[in-house]
C-alpha cells in the first residue's frame, strides 16, 4: 500500500470503528472486539505503512477537499506528526485493552456512547497529527475538543456537567478566540497556511509582533495547558480514567504542544524566534507553568489529596517541558520537545493506569489511602514505579532520555534559566512522586493494623487481568524506550535536519 | 421567455397570491404556494445563470425606456440575493405544510399562504427593480404581509409583537419614502443608475445629506440594525415557526441588499463613506449588535427569543463587513447573508419541529430531547455549529473572510470582536444543547420525533450548511464578484 493513500486511512479506520461500535451497541462482546479490531488495523496502517515510509525521508501527501479558494484541508506527513501519530496509535489498542477492564469492572454506564466517542476522538487526533497546514490542524483540534466532551461528562453527575462547562469554555474560547485570529491574522501575513521547513513567516513579520503572535498562538492553543489557561485539565479527570490515561495524558494534551513545536518550528521558523528578542517571554512562561505545576502538585500529594488530580498538575508541568525545550530555540531543542512528547505519553499513561487499577481494584481515589496497596497490587505499583521513575527523570526510564536532549540543547544555547528550571523540577518531581511510591510498598497500610494478614489480603488484589496486562505493557514501554531510544530519535533528528 | 425572467420572478409569486386568497382548501392552497415558490427559485437560478453568462440584464417594463419608465436591473449581487431569497421559499413552504396545520385555525390557512406569497413577491420585488419608487411599493407590500403573517401565530402575544412591528417599521417605510421623495425632488429621477449620474452635481447641498440620513434610518429599521431592532424579536418569537424561519432568513436580507444599493449604486462608495463618513456610524453599531445582543442571547430562555437575539448580532456582523467598505469586507458581509440565511432557517426549523411535538420551545421544556428526538436535535447541533463558526460549516467561511477584512484593514479589535461574539455564541448554542442531551426527559415524557414532512426541509438546510461550509469555492466566488460589481471595481 502506498503511504499517500495509507493518510487518508488512518482517518478513516477510527472513524469506521465508530460507526461499526455503534451499531454493535446491543451486544458488549462485538462491541468491544471490534473497538479492538479497529485500534489494532490503525496501529498496524501507522506503524506498518506510514512510518517505514517517512523514515525513508518520504512526506506523504493527500488532499481531503478544497473548501475555500487557494485553501484546502492538507494532510502531509512530516516527522514530528509521524511522532506524535505512532504514540496515539501505539497506545489506542492497550488503552482498548484496559477500558474493557475499566468500563466492566466498575460497571460503567453509557458504554456504547463511550466507545464510539472514543474511537472518534482518535480520528480526531490523528487529522492533527497528519495535518498539512493550520487550517486543517485547526479543524481535527475543535473536532478533538467535541468529540471529548461526552467522555468528560460521562458521569453526568452535577460536579462532572461542571467540569464539562469549562472543559469547553477554556478549550473553545481560547481556540475560536485567539487561535483562529492567529492563523487569520498569519494568512493574512504570510498567504499561505502550509507548514513548511524553515516556517512561512520570514521576512514578512519582524519586531513587537512576532512576540504578539506568538502569544496568540500559545494561549490559542489551550491543549498545551499553559499557565494561566491550565485549569480545565484538571477540571477533566472527572473522566473515566481511561479517557484521562489515553486522552488527557496522550492524544488530547499532546495535540496541544504538538500544535505548539509545529507551529514553532513550521510557521515561525527557529530563526525567525531565535532573531526576536520579543518572543523570548515563551520560555519565561514556559518555566514558570513547570515549577508551579509542581508545586501544586506537591501540595495535593502533602494534602493527601486526589491522585488523579495530582497525576493533572504532574501533567501541566510536563507539557510545559515540551514547549520549554522548543522555546529554548537551539537546534536540539525540537528534538527534545519529540522525544519528551514520547517519554511523558509512555510514563504518564502508566501511572493513570496504576491509578485506574487502585480505584477498579480497592475503590481508592485518595493519596493518603495508599499506605501499604504495593504488597497487594504489586504490579501495578510496580507500574507505577517505571512511570514516577521516567516523570522525575531517571534512567533506565524513558523520561531520563527526553530530559538528556532537552539538557543538552539547553547547555549548546546557554539558556541558563532552562537549565535552573530543569534541575529544580526534577527535584520537586522526585518530591512528590517517590513519597508515594514509599509508603505503597513499604508504610503500613491501615487495614493491616489489628486484622490478620489473609483476611485483608482476600478484602482485594491485583485488578482484572486486562488491566494489569496493559499497565504492565505501558511500563515496559517506559522502560524499551529507555534501552533502544533509535527509531524515536532517527525521526526527532530529521526534524532537527529539517528545521536548521 | 426567457428576456421576461426578472418580471416573471415578481408577478408569479403575486398572481399565485391572489389566486391562493380565492381558494378555500388548505391543501390547495398550500400545492398552489410550492408550485410558485419552486417555479420562482427555477426562475431565479434561470436568471443567475443569464447574468453569469450574459452580464447586467435589464428589463423595461411595458416597453417604457428608462429614466422614464420602470427598469428591472439585474446584476449579479441582487441576481444571488434573488436566489438566496427564493431558495429559503422553496425550502420552508414544504416544512409550513404541517407546521402551519398545526399552529393556525384552518380557515386561515389559505390567507396565510396567500400572505406568504405576497411577502415573497415583495422582497423579490425589491431586490430585482431598478426603480427607487418601486422599491418602496415592494417594501410596503412586504412589510405589510409580514406584520400579517407575525399576527397569525398561536400565542396571544403574537398580536402586540406584530403592532409593535407594524408601527416600527412604519416608521422606517415612512423614512425612506421621505428620502426617495428629497432624491427625486433635487433630481427629478426615480431610476437608480439615473440617480446615480445625476446625484454628484447635487451633493454638496443640504438636501441630498438629509435624505441620505432619512434613507440610513429607515433601512436600518428594516434590517434591525442595533439599537433599531427592538420589534425584532418579539415579532420572531411569537410568529408561527414556518414564519420565523422565513422571515429571518430573508426579510433583514433583502434590508441589507437595500444598504447595499443605496450606499454604493446610488451614492456611491466615495459619498457614502468619505463624504458622510457612514463608517463611523456602522462599525460601532455592528459592534455592539455582536457583543450585547450575544450577550441577550445568553440570557433568553426561549428557544425562539435566543435565536431571535442572535440574529440581531449576526446582522452585526454582516453589516461590519459592509462598513469596511473594501471588496473583501463587502464581500464577507454578501457571504454572510447567505450562510446566515441557510443557519437561521434550519434553526427555526429546528424550533418549529420542537413546537409541532412538545407544544413548546422554552428551553426549559427541551430537556432530553436528545433521546427524544434525536434527528431534529442533531439538525440544531449541525446548525449550532454553523453559527459558531465552527470549520466545515457555511459559519466558518463567513467568520474567515470577515475575520480576513478586518486583518486587512488592520482593524485589529474589529477582528477580535467577531471571534468574541463567536465565543459567546458557543455558549448560548451550548444553553440548548446541554438540555437535551444531558438533561434527563421529564418523567413520562410522550414526545416523538417530528414527522418528516417536518425534519425532510430542516435537514435540507442543515446538509446545505455543510456542503456550502465544506466547499465554499462557489458561495465566495460569487460574493466576491458581487462585491466587485456593486463597488464597481474589477470587472
Amino acid at each position: 500500500m502506498s503511504a499517500d493513500l495509507a493518510l487518508p486511512l488512518a482517518l478513516a479506520v477510527p472513524l469506521a470503528a465508530a460507526a461499526l461500535v455503534g451499531l454493535a451497541g446491543r451486544r458488549p462482546n462485538l462491541r468491544e472486539g471490534l473497538t479492538l479490531a479497529g485500534s489494532g488495523l490503525l496501529a498496524a496502517v501507522v506503524m506498518g505503512s506510514l512510518l517505514p515510509a517517512v523514515l525513508a525521508g518520504e512526506r506523504p501527501e493527500w488532499t481531503l477537499l478544497e473548501t475555500m479558494p487557494a485553501l484546502a484541508l492538507r494532510l502531509r506527513l512530516e516527522p514530528l506528526g509521524m511522532i506524535f501519530a505512532t504514540v496515539a496509535a501505539l497506545l489506542w489498542p492497550v488503552n482498548s485493552l484496559y477500558s474493557v477492564g475499566y468500563m466492566r469492572g466498575n460497571r460503567e454506564g453509557h458504554q456504547t456512547r463511550f466507545y464510539v466517542f472514543f474511537a472518534l476522538a482518535l480520528s480526531a487526533a490523528m487529522g492533527v497529527a497528519l495535518a498539512g497546514n493550520l487550517l486543517t490542524l485547526f479543524v481535527f483540534y475543535e473536532a478533538l475538543t467535541l468529540s471529548t466532551y461526552p467522555l468528560v461528562t460521562h458521569r453526568g453527575t452535577p460536579e462532572a456537567m461542571r467540569a464539562g462547562r469549562v472543559y469547553l469554555g477554556v478549550l473553545l474560547a481560547t481556540s475560536i478566540g485567539l487561535f483562529l485570529l492567529a492563523i487569520a491574522w498569519t494568512w493574512a501575513v504570510a498567504g499561505t497556511l502550509a507548514f513548511a521547513e524553515g516556517g512561512i513567516l520570514r521576512g514578512r513579520l519582524g519586531g513587537g509582533a512576532v512576540g504578539v503572535l506568538l502569544a496568540l498562538y500559545i494561549f490559542g492553543i489551550g491543549k498545551a495547558a499553559l499557565m494561566p489557561l491550565h485549569r480545565w485539565l484538571p477540571a477533566a479527570m472527572v473522566a473515566p480514567v481511561p479517557v484521562s490515561a489515553l486522552l488527557h495524558a496522550v492524544a488530547v494534551v499532546k495535540a496541544g504542544v504538538f500544535a505548539i513545536v509545529k507551529v514553532l518550528v513550521y510557521v515561525f521558523g527557529l530563526d525567525l524566534l531565535r532573531s526576536e528578542p520579543s518572543a523570548r517571554w515563551l520560555l519565561y512562561v514556559a518555566g514558570f507553568t513547570t515549577i508551579t505545576a509542581s508545586v501544586i502538585a506537591l501540595r495535593t500529594l502533602q494534602r493527601g489529596g486526589n491522585l488523579k488530580r495530582m497525576l493533572a498538575y504532574s501533567t501541566v508541568s510536563q507539557l510545559s517541558y515540551v514547549v520549554l525545550a522548543a522555546a529554548i530555540l537551539a537546534p536540539l531543542s525540537a528534538v527534545g520537545a519529540a522525544l519528551h512528547i514520547v517519554a511523558h505519553a509512555f510514563g504518564k499513561i502508566t501511572l493513570f493506569f496504576a491509578a485506574g487499577s487502585i480505584y477498579t481494584a480497592a475503590g481508592k481515589t485518595e493519596i493518603g489511602e495508599l499506605a501499604g496497596i504495593g504488597r497487594r497490587m504489586p504490579w501495578t505499583m510496580g507500574a507505577f514505579a517505571v512511570g514516577a521513575l521516567s516523570m522525575i527523570g531517571l534512567p533506565p526510564a524513558a523520561g531520563f532520555v527526553s530530559k538528556w536532549y532537552i539538557l543538552l540543547a539547553a547547555f549548546e544555547a546557554e539558556a541558563l534559566v532552562a537549565v535552573v528550571v530543569l534541575a529544580a523540577s526534577t527535584l520537586l518531581n522526585a518530591a512528590y512522586f517517590v513519597p508515594i511510591v514509599y509508603t505503597a510498598f513499604f508504610a503500613d497500610g491501615p487495614a493491616r493494623a489489628g486484622a490478620p494478614p489473609a483476611s485483608s489480603a482476600a478484602a482485594h488484589g491485583e485488578a482484572p487481568w486486562p488491566i494489569v496486562l496493559a499497565t504492565s505493557a505501558t511500563a515496559a514501554l517506559t522502560l524499551a524506550f529507555f534501552v533502544w531510544p533509535e527509531l524515536p530519535l532517527a525521526l526527532a533528528l530529521q526534524l532537527a535536519g529539517g528545521s536548521g | 421567455m426567457r428576456e421576461h425572467l426578472p418580471v416573471l420572478q415578481v408577478v408569479l409569486p403575486l398572481v399565485a397570491a391572489l389566486l391562493a386568497a380565492l381558494t378555500r382548501r388548505p391543501g390547495r392552497a398550500w400545492a398552489l404556494a410550492l408550485t410558485a415558490a419552486w417555479l420562482v427559485l427555477a426562475i431565479a437560478i434561470g436568471l443567475l445563470l443569464q447574468v453569469l453568462g450574459e452580464g447586467v440584464t435589464s428589463y423595461h417594463l411595458g416597453g417604457w425606456e428608462p429614466p422614464y419608465g420602470i427598469e428591472y436591473r439585474v446584476d449579479l449581487l441582487n441576481a444571488f440575493v434573488l436566489l438566496i431569497v427564493s431558495a429559503m421559499a422553496a425550502a420552508v413552504v414544504p416544512f409550513a405544510r404541517t407546521s402551519v396545520a398545526r399552529e393556525i385555525a384552518p380557515e386561515r390557512i389559505p390567507l396565510f399562504y396567500s400572505a406568504l406569497l405576497l411577502c415573497l413577491a415583495g422582497l423579490l420585488g425589491i431586490a430585482v427593480t431598478g426603480d427607487l419608487f418601486n422599491v418602496f411599493v415592494f417594501l410596503e407590500i412586504s412589510s405589510l404581509s409580514a406584520y400579517s403573517l407575525v399576527a397569525l401565530g398561536s400565542d396571544r402575544r403574537a398580536l402586540t409583537a406584530a403592532y409593535r412591528y407594524l408601527i416600527m417599521g412604519s416608521v422606517g417605510a415612512t423614512f425612506v419614502m421621505i428620502a426617495i421623495g428629497l432624491l427625486y425632488a433635487m433630481t427629478g429621477t426615480l431610476n437608480m443608475m439615473d440617480l446615480a449620474a445625476r446625484l454628484p452635481a447635487v451633493a454638496a447641498t443640504r438636501t441630498v445629506p438629509v435624505a441620505f440620513a432619512f434613507l440610513t434610518v429607515g433601512v436600518g429599521l428594516k434590517l434591525a440594525l442595533f439599537p433599531l431592532h427592538l420589534w425584532l424579536p418579539n415579532a420572531y418569537t411569537y410568529a408561527p415557526s414556518a414564519v420565523s424561519a422565513f422571515i429571518a432568513s430573508t426579510a433583514t436580507k433583502v434590508a441589507i441588499y437595500m444598504l447595499l444599493r443605496f450606499f454604493f449604486t446610488v451614492f456611491g462608495a466615495a459619498f457614502s463613506f468619505d463624504v458622510m463618513q457612514l463608517d463611523w456610524i456602522l462599525t460601532p453599531l455592528a459592534l455592539f449588535a455582536i457583543v450585547l445582543a450575544s450577550l441577550a442571547a445568553l440570557h433568553q430562555e426561549d428557544g425562539k427569543r435566543l435565536l431571535a437575539y442572535s440574529s440581531v448580532a449576526q446582522i452585526g456582523y454582516i453589516v461590519l463587513g459592509i462598513s469596511l467598505a473594501s471588496v473583501l469586507g463587502v464581500a464577507a458581509g454578501i457571504l454572510h447573508v447567505f450562510n446566515h440565511a441557510l443557519m437561521k432557517g434550519a434553526l427555526f426549523m429546528t424550533m418549529g419541529c420542537v413546537m409541532y411535538a412538545v407544544g413548546s420551545v422554552k428551553v426549559s421544556a427541551m430537556a432530553g430531547l436528545g433521546r427524544l428526538m434525536p434527528l431534529t436535535m442533531a439538525a440544531f447541533v449541525a446548525a449550532g455549529l454553523s453559527l459558531v463558526g465552527v470549520p466545515l460549516t457555511v459559519g466558518f467561511i463567513s467568520k474567515w473572510y470577515l475575520v480576513q477584512a478586518a486583518l486587512e484593514r488592520g482593524a485589529w479589535p474589529l477582528a477580535l470582536a467577531v471571534l468574541l461574539g463567536s465565543v459567546i455564541a458557543a455558549a448560548y448554542v451550548w444553553k440548548v444543547v446541554e438540555a437535551a442531551y444531558f438533561r434527563p426527559p421529564p418523567a413520562g415524557s410522550e414526545t416523538r420525533e417530528a414527522p418528516l414532512g417536518l425534519l425532510v426541509p430542516t435537514w435540507a438546510l442543515v446538509a446545505a450548511n455543510l456542503y456550502f461550509g465544506i466547499d465554499a469555492r462557489w458561495t465566495a466566488g460569487m460574493a466576491v464578484r458581487a462585491a466587485e460589481a456593486v463597488l464597481g471595481v474589477g470587472r
